[in-house]
């Protein structure tokens, strides 16, 4: 594995360099240890092709273009099953052909990692323009009742740490992981210096260490995660997106399914405090706080610092993990100011919606919503205020 | 002029006359200064035509909101872009515009070269972004223009990399 490291720097260079979000995100999982990229370039991902493309192979990967996007995902299962840390990347449309493929992922618990940009939809819409109007698809795309982790960076420098634990997740929880910045955050270039190998905590998979004839491949440790073995290997074993039994063959008894599913969610609950991520910006003495996620973040922290000059104590509570959704953070900062802002870049406010479900109806909940495919500008969050 | 703690420019033109790139290396050239850079980019889905811009912030601090608020600099390449910032040269914006494509306005802090007949003079018209942030980094100390010809030589080399050189020198001179 350090010698991957050492090939993978060597390829990606050591200075301060100004680079996109997309490359900070392909930078990212090479360093987590991706090592098998398959995907469909669609704009505003297409970069993260573009850069797997030519530094796969440098550092003993592959990389496939693939005729689709349910193929891509399909490969990436099929990869991943074999031992490889897999990922593809995505947007809108592409996005939206991910989702079957995406509930065999969450069905069969393997670790994968899909980086969705999300673009102004909906359908084709505009597809070089910001949006943050997938949060609950990322959620609920799939059909069936399954549950997923989803994370969004606001800088360069967290397209690159979030990618990174967008896969530890993954490898931790045999769950599949989706890393959903905005346009704007994912085409953004700043100021990235890359860690060190070793600076940055890299998770792999469980493996099987008892006997091969032994191994079931859904039988949970304590941690509520099996381990999980590579095809190929000695451990020849069965994933079915059809409901299965602990050695992962067909199996309809009620009991058994009531187990599975209840695993599927249970192994993220137990987890839920590790899994949300959350900053905090001058939020101890707030009056009013913003709820931001990917790019409104920075327009928020802008605001927040505006409203502190005129006098009004303001915080931007920064949502890193979407899904699980970071209710007791929202509950317990929103518990002490007067008022709550929620900038996002859609029309429904699906963030909104989410923090009045924690907070109840009565709660002051102020929203502010974009929707013609511009950016959210600190003024336009200052305005619901004064 | 003195040198300034924060920069924001745009550089507003159309699709495929390379302002991304210049926006890119506008903010390398400011990396190798030391500097923070945030590049932002705005174009529609032609590979050609229609509004395209970059946005590039410089600053010694953090930054926060990735957007140009109060720009200090400005380039219009072309008649539509020039429309959409002229009005700011009244309030202190420093505009630079190409009388090749756009029509000449007289006025405090505009300033109009031929970028693209020069560039196309030079052999390469694909160099007018170059040449113009030569003329810009001349009149505004945004960064220094050997940063820039430092960007240009890992970008490039052999005829490009002369070429382009030539191009950052022409527009140099402009000023």
């Amino acid at each position: 594995m350090n010698e991957l490291f050492k090939k993978g720097r060597e390829t990606l260079g050591r200075e301060v360099r100004l680079i996109q979000g997309n490359q900070a995100m392909s930078e990212g999982a090479i360093y987590a240890g991706a090592r098998f990229f398959a995907g469909y370039p669609i704009t505003p991902s297409s970069e993260i092709a573009e850069d797997c493309s030519k530094v796969m192979l440098k550092v003993g990967g592959v990389y496939m273009q693939m005729e689709d996007e349910i193929a891509s995902i399909a490969a990436v299962i099929g990869a991943s099953l074999a031992g490889a840390k897999a990922f593809t990347a995505t947007s809108g449309p592409g996005f939206s052909l991910m989702q079957e493929n995406l509930g065999v992922a969450v069905m069969g618990e393997v670790p994968c990692v899909v980086i969705n940009v999300q673009r102004r939809g909906p359908s084709t819409g505009l597809s070089t323009k910001p949006a943050q109007g997938d949060i609950m698809q990322l959620r609920w795309g799939r059909h069936g009742d399954q549950s997923v982790i989803a994370l969004c960076p606001a800088t360069v420098s967290e397209c690159f740490a979030m990618t990174v634990t967008a896969f530890n997740f993954a490898e931790k929880f045999r769950v599949p992981v989706i890393v959903a910045p905005d346009e704007i955050v994912a085409h953004m270039r700043e100021t990235f210096s890359l860690p060190e190998p070793g600076e940055v905590e890299v998770i792999d998979r469980k493996k099987p260490s008892g006997s091969p004839k032994d191994y079931k491949p859904f039988v949970a440790d304590a941690d509520g995660v099996a381990p999980l073995a590579a095809y190929g290997s000695e451990y020849v074993f069965h994933v079915s997106s059809s409901m299965h039994g602990p050695d992962g063959y067909s199996n309809n008894d009620p009991a058994n399914a009531a187990w599975r599913v209840a695993q599927l969610h249970r192994k993220i609950e137990m987890h839920r405090d590790e899994i949300v991520i959350t900053k905090n910006f001058a939020t101890e003495d707030a009056d009013v706080l913003m709820i931001a996620f990917g790019a409104t973040t920075r327009a928020s922290r802008a605001a927040a610092l505006e409203l502190r000059k005129q006098g009004i104590k303001a915080g931007v509570l920064q949502l890193i993990t979407l899904w699980p959704f970071a209710d007791r953070e929202v509950a317990t900062l929103a518990d002490k100011v007067k008022t709550v802002i929620v900038p996002e870049m859609n029309y429904s406010g699906q963030v909104a919606g989410e923090v009045q479900r924690v907070l109840g109806s009565g709660a002051d909940i102020r929203r502010v919503n974009s929707y013609n495919g511009e950016v959210i500008t600190p003024q336009e969050i200052r305005r619901v205020i004064s | 002029m003195g040198k300034k703690e924060r920069y924001e420019i745009i550089l507003a033109g159309s699709g495929g006359q390379g302002l991304v790139l210049a926006g890119i290396m506008l903010g390398e050239a400011a990396v190798l200064e030391g500097r923070n850079v945030v590049q932002t980019q705005s174009y529609g889905i032609a590979s050609r035509g229609g509004l395209s811009l970059a946005e590039v912030i410089i600053d010694r601090e953090e930054i926060i909101y990735q957007q140009v608020q109060e720009p200090d600099i400005i380039l219009a390449l072309t008649e539509e872009a020039l429309e959409k910032y002229a009005a700011l040269a009244e309030k202190g914006v420093r505009i630079f515009y190409d009388t090749t494509l756009a029509k000449p306005r007289a006025g405090e802090n505009l300033t109009g070269y031929p970028f693209t007949k020069i560039a196309s003079d030079l052999g390469n018209v694909a160099s007018v972004n170059i040449l113009s942030l030569g003329a810009m980094t001349a009149a505004v100390p945004m960064v220094k223009t050997e940063s820039l010809a430092g960007v240009i030589r890992k970008r490039f080399q052999g005829k490009a990399l002369e070429m382009n050189l030539e191009a950052l020198r022409k527009g140099v001179e402009l000023i």
